[in-house]
């Protein structure tokens, strides 16, 4: 492959994440990825519905009482936005407009570090505030394993989009670089999509049911 | 890197830098399958030690601790770190050849597949020198684990969370290699028994490893850090433990089976010199078996107490599973029926292979029968019938796999005489050890103890079952030395080893160049290579393109180097309840290493290299002679 090759946004294939051997890989790699991925998710989420309200005898902590619907709005707001802003990034990379997709790429980082900002701010009411830290119970155990899987991922989210970033800012659009970007936006989708059901399993069912 | 060096002889240390490197499908494929004879060997001998204490009666040849060490490390390692390696080796040797792809999707992910697995493994292992090694049983029940003392259990949760990362890792590229990387004309339904095994069996892996994993993480952080997911005075509820490692555990027997099926479809038309019978109905039922292989896990557990109605479904279930199997083995019996039959080592091990696997099938469906299963849980019935799947499934396949594909992944034929005296030994010792052992469950002898009290009509019984064990013992000690003896024969130099071969791995002279096919053949329908011949094709293929510069991917460390990142931060969290102060700097500098190593893969391009065309004529020459492979 090579690098140098210039295009124009004319010259550029409609689907450059799928124009060469590698990004195809990639491609078809990402999505049996999450493919496994949603197992783990699920493995987790049987668990914390299993374990929700559990601990010692006498515990006095439940979701109900300890879950707040307002924060996780927010969170809830913050990632969606950020989903669609890498949307907006990819509609730029199939434009070949390199600037456009580093700039709504920037965007996304941004959202997800408010998201996470969030999340942290939360964890540490919990833990300090409240004193429902991980060894509290069974229940704190779960809820921290399944938020904090979610949480994990959305780091290294941020960690992947942050560092193709900064390697191809100056470089721009190749089809070396397209499949990265391509394949670093459904992985956020992705986390997005999990987010939703954290959101419904854990907060609304949480504070209703 | 365009310039290939060949033929000549290389130091120790550059060699030892090329394999420590390589992200070569055909050098991993024998890296997985040395690591998996070495595992194989070392579980061997765990069970032939546990047969010699079970000999006689009240026998005090190891103590009831190391017992349970052994039966623990022998189930373990045997199905996670020999089996599942031996197979890897075989699809990574095999698979490319067969789709007529020059490497796999991901050959760094397959490199750092093999290093997680190999010092998962080695962690595992270490176990024995530190501290004992674990000894709550291969499936570990969190009420036995969570309160073993020692390192024991530590040992098993992380090392085999490094080594199953290292099988998911390598599962996800087979999926994509077999998805995109077909010769042109390799449709799904051209595609080879191996390679259709091989994706369903990545398939299931990526499906059925992140249960485990997630069920060993909550064992690590519980025992570890703290957490509360199996201890029920907190709330927790160690049920959840045995749901998720039955959802990998059963899913995991069809991971090392479907393979297994697959180089007996290989194997079976090749020497009875006809097409397979019923192809598309062994993909159906390939798929099938996947499928029904995730519906099936709670058959493992109708003694847990989940009621009458969940056991029944799961029993159907259970059955339902006898069908697409039942179909397999009626496939290869039409296959061979009416060929004309070559009877060499694989095929002895695959006429071999079809009873006794089916014996094992019929009392699986024994205990599918959920009141029946109340009388054989946990009894040696039990083991009888999983040694007769295992062993008489899926040893039978590597070992007939081993003299099938031997003369392709190292030019090298091993002993056909020696194959069949070590055929006869094995199998004798194989139903001598196993066959046996369903009296001794029907008699009430419970599995997993260390002794037994003598009189009760258990003491010969036991005793030949070990004289079978200890003949197992032999037949693998001359298949290894088989291996050895074919170091010293003479190199093949050839195609098509046994003469009837019919897909494309057979179309390639061996010694195999590392770019594989010189260029990529067309595939004009099923048994591409046995078309060719049929029609008279010197040449091996037709191919689909000219002679022209390959694009070949880089060898690589950081596999390597990311594995010992794992390895180190293992340690770390291992001696984590130990309260000592050094425990989470080295978590922090392990994960460190790993974390630090992608950052470089990411921010240094790859984009591979070229050979060109005349390296690639130069190459051949060398390797074939004048005028190259033809």
């Amino acid at each position: 492959m090579d690098l140098n090759t210039k295009f124009t946004p004319q010259s550029w294939p409609d689907h450059a994440e799928q124009a060469t051997m590698e990004g195809k890989n990639k491609f078809v790699g990402i999505w049996i990825f999450i493919c496994s991925d949603i197992v783990l998710f699920a493995s987790v989420f049987a668990t914390y519905l299993s374990l929700k309200d559990k601990g010692p005898a006498g515990m006095d902590i439940t979701a109900a009482e300890l879950l707040g619907l307002p924060l996780a709005f927010v969170m809830t707001m913050l990632l969606l936005t950020s989903s669609l802003t890498s949307v907006y990034a990819m509609y730029h990379m199939k434009n070949y407009n390199a600037k456009g997709v580093i700039i709504w790429m920037a965007i996304t980082v941004l959202l997800g570090l408010g998201f996470l900002g969030l999340e942290i701010s939360e964890f540490y009411e919990y833990t300090v505030h409240e004193g429902f830290g991980f060894t509290h119970s069974a229940f704190s155990s779960s809820f921290y394993v399944l938020v904090g899987t979610h949480g994990l991922h959305v780091v290294i989210g941020l960690v992947w989009i942050t560092g193709l970033i900064i390697r191809n800012i100056k470089r721009g659009l190749n089809l070396y670089t397209a499949p990265k970007f391509f394949a670093a936006s459904i992985y956020w989708h992705f986390i997005d999509v999990v987010w939703v059901f954290i959101f419904t399993v854990v907060y609304l069912m949480g504070v209703l049911g | 890197m365009s310039s290939v060096a060949i033929g000549n002889k290389k130091g120790f240390g550059a060699t030892l830098w090329d394999y420590l490197t390589t992200v070569d499908h055909k050098k991993l494929g024998n890296m997985y399958f040395f690591a998996g004879l070495l595992f194989f060997a070392i579980a061997g001998f765990e069970a032939l030690l546990m047969r010699i204490q079970l000999m006689v009666p009240n026998n005090d040849f190891v103590s009831a601790g190391l017992f349970n060490e052994l039966l623990t490390m022998h189930g373990t390692t045997m199905l996670f770190l020999a089996a599942t390696p031996l197979l890897f080796g075989f699809m990574n040797a095999v698979v490319p050849l067969q789709i007529g792809a020059r490497d796999v999707a991901f050959p760094f992910l397959n490199s750092l597949g093999f290093w997680l697995f190999f010092l998962g493994a080695v962690f595992l292992h270490l176990s024995f020198f530190m501290g004992g090694a674990p000894d709550a049983g291969w499936t570990s029940y969190a009420s036995l684990s969570l309160y073993s003392p020692g390192h024991g259990i530590d040992f098993y949760v992380l090392g085999l969370q490094i080594s199953g990362a290292g099988t998911l890792i390598s599962g996800i590229n087979f999926i994509v290699t077999i998805i995109t990387m077909r010769a042109p004309g390799m449709t799904f339904m051209r595609m080879p028994l191996f390679t259709w095994t091989s994706l369903l069996s990545s398939a299931l892996i990526l499906f059925a490893f992140p249960p485990l994993t997630v069920g060993l993480f909550f064992m690590l952080v519980d025992r570890m850090f703290g957490a509360n997911f199996f201890d029920h005075t907190m709330g927790g509820n160690t049920i959840i433990w045995e749901h998720l490692f039955w959802i990998f555990g059963h899913p995991e027997v069809y991971i090392l089976v479907l393979p297994a099926f697959g180089l007996f479809s290989e194997i079976i038309p090749v020497f009875a010199r006809k097409r397979l019978f019923g192809y598309s109905s062994m993909v159906f039922a390939t798929i099938l078996i996947g499928f029904l292989g995730f519906m099936v896990w709670a058959h493992h557990m109708f003694t847990t107490g989940l009621g009458p109605t969940a056991n029944a479904i799961f029993a159907v279930a259970t059955m339902a599973i006898g069908v697409p199997t039942g179909m397999k083995v009626f496939n290869w019996i039409l296959t061979i029926w009416g060929g004309s039959v070559k009877v060499t080592v694989p095929m002895i091990y695959a006429l071999g292979f079809i009873p006794s696997f089916v014996a094992g099938g019929v009392t699986g469906v024994m205990q599918a029968t959920a009141p029946l299963d109340y009388q054989l849980h946990d009894s040696y019935f039990i083991v009888a019938h999983f040694h007769y799947v295992i062993v008489g499934g899926i040893v039978t396949a590597i070992f007939g796999a081993t003299h099938f594909y031997w003369p392709i992944m190292f030019n090298r034929a091993l002993n056909e005489k020696l194959g069949f005296v070590v055929f006869w030994i094995f199998f004798i010792g194989f139903h001598l050890t196993f066959f046996i052992q369903h009296f001794l469950g029907l008699m009430g002898m419970p599995r997993r103890v260390f002794t037994y009290q003598a009189d009760q009509g258990w003491d010969l019984f036991n005793f030949i079952s070990s004289i079978g064990a200890i003949m197992m013992g032999i037949g693998v000690l001359l298949l290894v030395i088989n291996m050895l003896l074919s170091i010293k024969s003479k190199p093949l130099n050839t195609r098509d080893y046994w003469k009837d071969g019919r897909s494309l791995e057979w179309a390639i002279q061996t010694p195999v160049p590392f770019y594989n096919f010189k260029q990529t053949p067309l595939v004009r329908g099923y048994d591409p290579y046995w078309i060719e011949k049929q029609e008279g094709n010197k040449e091996g293929m037709t191919y689909a393109e000219p002679l022209g510069d390959i694009h070949m991917p880089n060898g690589s460390i950081l596999p390597l180097i990311m594995s010992i990142g794992m390895f180190i931060a293992a340690f770390g969290a291992l001696h984590h309840p130990d309260d000592v102060s050094w425990s989470v700097p080295v978590i922090i500098i392990g994960l460190g290493i790993t974390v630090a190593c992608m950052l470089t893969r990411s921010f240094k391009d790859d984009l591979g290299f070229h050979v060109h065309k005349e390296e690639v004529i130069a190459m051949e020459e060398s390797l074939y002679g004048k005028g190259g492979n033809k």
